[in-house]
């Protein structure tokens, strides 16, 4: 049953006109925005420590490495990346891709990939969040569709908390960014935590130098 | 008396009176399993939120920050959302006002007809409840999918969330193992949370890549950059946003905030709040379309906001954040669930925001509340909750909208404590009852109080007579000597 709807064009328009309007007419006085003191917000004496402790207690997993070239090694031994047909590293000196994603024009043809490997930009300490920029992606579907996730990441690129995260950022620089946090995860089944809802079903994280 | 003309949104006349709280509320207090489960695990999760906010020692810092960020947003809003809107454009996001919930589900609706779609995949967003979205669109022919797993089953089941954060939390995982059996095909009887989620990321995977449109809901838009954030820990809105070539997001005119750099401040607050999470596992930022064959819709929705933005009293209540941690905190809300509430959002906020869209309808909600001021107490942009709860009261007062016995109470306890004379007969008379009436005179069915509770034994005298005795007479003689 299709019922007809005034076009949206004039409707939006007026509506704006109104909500600015009854919003312009009461005048509300405010103190004006505050600045955070940076001397009030915490830092950490290890901030590498911090931020391999907070990832581990969300479900993901640390791992030091002294060369990019260790970190296939190191996933070698992980028994679903040893058999995992479709991988897609955005890194290239850390691990191969298996197939071609430069032929890829629509992202649902992503689905059955099994390992993305993506570049961080920075980690935050407090928070065990890494800062993806959308421009190291191909299709930002890629850190979400993947059933498993690596991301790599200079372990000399660090904030302390997420003010300095956005300070570094300054201004977003492409139309997506993304703070991740540990593999996708639910509770909304009586509050037993799950790893593994929509997106990766487990985050590893790798630290060069 | 009344500060803003309230109602804020007018009530169809034909509408069904909601019922009370107390009445609302009884099958699930009354129920020994439900209601004591229910606390702990609510408990459970603010417990979480304590830790997180006790790991922070700027905790108490960051909540002011946020309450004058929230509270200079809203006082500028008019100014914030044109320049948002600037920003947006720039971006190459298309912009669209709706003033309130139908000509926002008509928004929505017409751009999925511009697209010849039937197939939306949708996250979780408490605006679009408010809405009405679901039924809106499925009236209308659109297959809608809520991908958030909680609202996913609630979906199924045909119920409403009964939290803002947790939709499921009322339900049992035996429950939701009969929900998943019946729609997704899962074993009978299954009840482990681990096979159950793993069944509903096979199903909503289906859905994610036949989806055509993806909405989701707000947590943060950007003045300053025209951007909106979205926050997920199941990675629900991701995939939503960014397998279908067009993204409509659905934002509260209340949801900016001016500076980019202030989400340093709300990202920090919302999941420590929220679940006590140091973040949720997604924090996304969308500035603007995928590329040059993809599109952004951003609708701003209205539906109260500005007028309760008028309201002196109540403009606080326009910083809330949707984190829950008030809920979550609430002696009321974990002991009587969400669907008491009977509106979108429950528990403290529920209670300050539902009557300001319809007093009469939420006259009882004000009163679902023990003056306890813990949701105050957690609330990380500080919406002073318990005030705005007790100054309802007396809007409610006002309006005249307290029922007889209520009223009639009032008027009576005010000529008691006028009079000494009638306060220290009423003293009399209510010791003297105690001593001589019999059980079955006070504990019957038409004295609710009692059902579960024994009076007091009388004292052996009043606190009167006690004084005119011991002290009356002291200090005479300190005075003569």
């Amino acid at each position: 049953m299709i019922q007809p709807i005034e076009p949206m064009q004039t409707a939006t328009t007026k509506s704006r006109q109104t909500i600015l309007d009854r919003l312009m007419a009461k005048v509300v006085e405010s103190p004006g925005l505050p600045t955070p003191d940076p001397l009030k917000l915490t830092r950490f004496d290890d901030p590498l420590a911090k931020f391999s402790e907070v990832l581990e207690t969300v479900g993901g997993q640390v791992h030091l490495v002294d060369d990019p070239r260790q970190v296939a090694k190191i996933l070698g031994k992980i028994e679903v990346f040893a058999n995992a047909e479709r991988i897609v590293s955005l890194v290239p000196e850390a691990a191969d891709n298996t197939f071609d994603i430069s032929s890829i024009d629509d992202p649902h043809d992503l689905s059955a990939v099994d390992w993305t490997i993506a570049r961080g930009d920075f980690f935050v300490a407090e928070n065990g969040a890494i800062w993806i920029d959308g421009q190291t992606l191909p299709h930002r579907v890629l850190l979400f569709i993947a059933q498993y996730l690596a991301i790599v990441v200079s372990r000399r690129e660090f904030v302390h908390h997420m003010h300095d995260a956005y300070a570094r950022i300054e201004a977003p620089k492409s139309p997506f960014g993304v703070f991740v946090s540990g593999p996708s995860k639910t509770a909304d089944i009586e509050q037993s935590l799950v790893l593994g809802a929509h997106g990766c079903r487990a985050l590893q994280v790798f630290l060069t130098p | 008396m009344t500060q803003v003309a309230l109602p804020i949104v007018d009530r169809p006349a034909e509408k069904k009176m909601k019922r009370d709280h107390t009445d609302a509320a009884r099958a699930f207090v009354t129920n020994p399993d439900r209601a004591p489960w229910h606390d702990e695990s609510l408990w459970f999760v603010r417990s979480k939120r304590d830790k997180q906010a006790a790991s922070l020692p700027e905790w108490e810092y960051l909540r002011s920050l946020a309450s004058q960020v929230k509270t200079a947003t809203i006082a500028r809003l008019g100014e914030y959302l044109v320049e948002f809107e600037r920003n947006a454009t720039n971006a190459g996001a298309t912009v669209h006002w709706a003033a309130d919930a139908k000509e926002h589900n008509e928004i929505v609706l017409n751009i999925l007809r511009d697209h010849k779609t039937t197939k939306i995949v949708k996250s979780k967003s408490m605006l679009t409840e408010e809405c009405g979205l679901n039924h809106f669109l499925e009236d209308n022919g659109i297959d809608v999918v809520d991908t958030d797993l909680g609202e996913r089953i609630v979906q199924l089941r045909h119920e409403t969330p009964s939290h803002i954060v947790l939709p499921a939390i009322h339900l049992k995982k035996e429950e939701v193992g009969e929900t998943f059996y019946e729609h997704l095909g899962t074993e009978k009887g299954a009840k482990d949370p681990k096979y159950l989620a793993e069944a509903a990321r096979g199903h909503l995977r289906d859905k994610f890549l036949s989806g055509e449109v993806g909405v989701t809901g707000v947590n943060f838009g950007i003045a300053e950059t025209g951007g909106v954030v979205v926050c997920t820990n199941e990675g629900n809105a991701d995939l939503g946003a960014s397998l279908p070539r067009v993204h409509i997001a659905c934002m509260g005119i209340e949801k900016l905030v001016p500076r980019f750099q202030d989400l340093g401040i709300f990202t920090r607050l919302l999941g420590r709040s929220a679940t006590g999470q140091p973040i949720t596992a997604y924090t996304s930022h969308f500035h603007g379309p995928r590329d040059e064959n993809s599109e952004l819709h951003i609708v701003l929705v209205d539906n109260g906001r500005s007028k309760l933005r008028q309201s002196d009293e109540f403009r606080a209540a326009m910083h809330c954040i949707r984190c829950g941690a008030c809920m979550n905190t609430c002696p009321v809300y974990r002991r009587s669930g969400g669907h008491s509430y009977q509106s979108t959002v429950p528990g403290p906020i529920g209670s300050v925001l539902s009557p300001t869209r319809d007093p009469k309808e939420h006259k009882s909600l004000p009163y679902a509340c023990s003056l306890c001021g813990s949701c105050t107490d957690v609330c990380p942009v500080k919406i002073p909750l318990h005030h705005q709860l007790l100054a309802w009261r007396k809007e409610i007062g006002f309006m005249n909208l307290l029922s007889y016995d209520k009223r009639m109470s009032m008027k009576a306890a005010s000529i008691l404590f006028r009079s000494a004379k009638l306060f220290s007969l009423a003293g009399w008379l209510g010791r003297t009852s105690l001593k001589v009436l019999p059980h079955w005179a006070t504990h019957h069915r038409f004295n609710t109080w009692t059902i579960a509770r024994e009076l007091p034994q009388p004292p052996k005298e009043s606190f009167r007579s006690w004084y005119a005795k011991n002290r009356k007479s002291e200090n005479s003689k300190g005075k003569t000597s």
